[in-house]
């Protein structure tokens, strides 16, 4: 085992080395989530600064944290969500990000990167890419045939037993994400989202367990399909996400209409960051896209196309209608007001916070 | 005189003790032919598990590796700290041996029915002309050309709720309203027997390939009734064939993950399903390797026991 480790090492010592004579090269690797920037962004940004930029993609947040997670990821910039970004900084992965190299710094909504101080003190490690909400999409008529005229902008939806029932023919999904929905459920309860009491978890567990033969399954991407051609009439998702389902549902003019809604309740924000790792090979470069990030024109295209909203004041008057009109993607103040984070939890709560979410899921 | 006489002695004395030594000339290239196939199992098998063990050992840590070094030279002081906790765990939580015996349960089920429908094939495969059994092999194996990843997505589209499936019985006036077959274990039964069918036709149509023919008329001739030769000569014949093939259905049904993750529901509880949400979702490295450990002892132990016994004979 020593030898291995000490080829192990050398092998790593060589790609190390590689990767410091590539620094001179103007060359960017990016890693974030797949469809979350509009596509001609990346070659505008090369053609501004000669950079070649290397952009691979993800769709969740375990894939990126298991390949930063073994070193030497290679990547300069990293989009991690805030709870996630909170324990890889503990893991010291990230450098500090030095705002006075970044001129669109002031573009970024201050009352937003307060929000943020609370993954990332100060915003030390971070710059926000994009923040939204978990809420209910779901199938408007579909929900009328069975509720009634009964408001759908509610919780009760998924975690009252007796409406929830109403709608088990139809289908519910749910997002498989143990600390987001749990914390949700723990707000649902009147109980601080953010508990790591056994006590409170075994009531959101019991809320769940309540529901769960109501529920379709367990899913984090499978309910935008679902939802648009009417497999489904419920979903607990992403706001972009059901809202990409709407526009999916209208060009495919089968008739379904799909609705997002912030819930009542109050329910989670999320903030995607931008980060770079303490290892990256061309950390100037990565500070030249964030701030083309920041710039007004590309957060703008970012928000147009993806449907999230961004944290970027400077961009707001470019915005399409549709978009900065949409209570969905920019919430009002009064509801942004019932808006929470959703905090890591130390390693001993994960455990039993994941094995409650699998007991969960498997209706044991 | 005598000098020359000393040279010889010296001479012949030389020559014996070089016979003595074991000077003979040893095969390379044929030791290195017969090593690969070790080599290439302790580099690609071996040693990869040891590290997946040495991990299963250590703690969880937010830091690079996840998880706590098993050795730490700390002053002089070499320290050495093994976690059994993990393991201590898994036998604890019930959660663990349920999705062991689940996992069995599902990839036995699917055993016997890849059987039930291979057999068949291979048995109308081995006896037909040479010329269509070329094409029905290639029949067989053709399904390998497309990845494994989007034939198992195709199956998604035809047993969705409105999909081909649901379709044709609604069409048909068998049904009047769609049934839920994703996300049951109808469809992880589905899923791993129409992915594994090849891994079981191959192997038994080789062994009733073979297969002598005039054993089944010597059979006939003492009073045998077709079903009973099938039963007394045919099966006992291919019976290395339904071992093979077997073996090489149920072991990887056992780990699978990607079929039940699509497919099934999310109360459909398999080893493999368990496995990668250890390591992905609740980011606990060292439990993972624990239940990868567990899942190869209690896999591989029996089958190389059997293995063991099967040659014995």
């Amino acid at each position: 085992m020593l030898k291995l480790s000490a080829l192990m090492a050398s092998v790593c010592a060589l790609t190390a080395a590689s990767s410091v004579l590539a620094a001179d090269n103007k060359e960017l690797n990016i890693y974030n989530w797949s469809d979350y920037i509009y596509p001609e962004a990346v070659s505008e940004f090369e053609q501004k600064t000669g950079i070649k930029v290397n952009y691979d993609v993800y769709d969740s947040n375990e894939v990126l944290e298991a390949k930063l997670m073994t070193g030497s990821s290679g990547y300069d910039l990293v989009i991690p969500t805030g709870a996630f970004l909170e324990r890889q900084i503990q893991a010291g992965i990230y450098t500090t990000i030095d705002s006075s190299k970044l001129s669109n710094y002031g573009n970024l909504d201050s009352t937003l990167l307060e929000k943020v101080a609370r993954h990332d003190a100060n915003n030390a490690h971070s710059v926000p890419w994009a923040w939204g909400t978990i809420g209910l999409g779901y199938n408007v008529e579909m929900i009328k045939a069975r509720l009634g005229d009964m408001p759908a902008d509610t919780l009760d939806l998924i975690f009252d037993p007796k409406i929830s029932a109403k709608l088990q023919d139809c289908g519910i999904g749910i997002l498989d994400s143990p600390a987001e929905v749990m914390s949700i459920a723990l707000n649902y309860a009147g109980l601080d989202p953010n508990s790591e009491s056994k006590s409170d978890l075994g009531k959101a567990e019991a809320l769940m367990k309540a529901n769960r033969d109501n529920y379709r399954y367990f899913h984090s991407s499978q309910y935008i399909s679902d939802l648009a051609n009417g497999e489904i009439c419920v979903a607990l998702g992403y706001n972009g996400d059901i809202l990409q389902s709407q526009s999916r549902a209208e060009e495919a003019g089968q008739g379904v209409e799909v609705t997002y809604a912030i819930p009542k309740e109050g329910t989670l924000v999320w903030f995607d960051l931008m980060a770079i790792p303490a290892d990256a090979p061309h950390k100037d470069a990565a500070y030249q896209f964030i701030n083309f990030v920041l710039e007004p024109k590309t957060a703008a295209g970012i928000s147009n196309y993806v449907y999230y909203a961004v944290p970027n004041t400077a961009a707001e008057p470019l915005l399409n209608e549709d978009v900065i009109g949409n209570p969905g993607i920019y919430p009002s103040a009064e509801v942004k007001a019932k808006l929470f984070t959703q905090q890591a939890h130390s390693a001993k709560f994960d455990r039993i916070l994941n094995r409650a979410w699998s007991n969960v899921k498997t209706g044991r | 005189m005598s000098q020359a006489n000393g040279y010889t002695a010296a001479h012949s004395r030389l020559q014996r003790v070089l016979h003595k030594l074991p000077l003979k000339r040893i095969n390379w290239g044929r030791q290195l032919v017969i090593s690969m196939p070790f080599v290439w199992l302790a580099v690609f098998f071996f040693v990869p598990f040891l590290v997946v063990f040495k991990i299963s050992l250590s703690e969880t840590a937010i830091a690079i590796p996840p998880y706590t070094a098993l050795i730490e030279l700390e002053d002089a002081l070499l320290n050495i700290k093994l976690n059994l906790g993990n393991y201590l765990f898994l036998w604890e939580d019930s959660f663990y041996l349920e999705a062991y015996l689940s996992s069995i349960r599902i990839a036995g089920v699917s055993t016997l029915l890849a059987l039930i429908i291979g057999f068949p094939m291979a048995y109308l495969i081995a006896r037909s002309e040479s010329r269509t059994r070329t094409i029905l092999l290639a029949l067989v194996i053709l399904p390998f050309w497309t990845s494994f990843l989007l034939r198992v997505y195709a199956w998604v589209g035809l047993l969705k709720k409105n999909g081909l499936v649901n379709d044709i019985l609604i069409n048909l006036g068998i049904v009047s309203e769609p049934i839920q077959m994703l996300q049951t274990d109808f469809a992880v039964y589905i899923g791993i027997v129409y992915t594994y069918l090849p891994f079981m036709i191959l192997p038994l149509y080789t062994a009733l390939e073979k297969m002598d023919m005039s054993l089944l008329e010597a059979a006939e001739d003492l009073g045998c009734r077709p079903f009973q030769s099938f039963f007394l000569v045919t099966i006992p014949l291919a019976m290395p064939g339904i071992l093979a093939g077997c073996t090489l259905v149920f072991i990887p049904a056992v780990g699978e993950y990607v079929i039940p993750a699509l497919l099934g529901g999310s109360d459909t509880l398999m080893i493999g399903r368990v496995l990668w949400d250890e390591f992905s979702l609740n980011r606990d490295w060292p439990m993972a390797s624990a239940v990868a450990t567990v899942m190869l002892v209690v896999l591989v132990l029996p089958i190389m026991l059997l293995r063991n016994r099967k040659e014995a004979e």
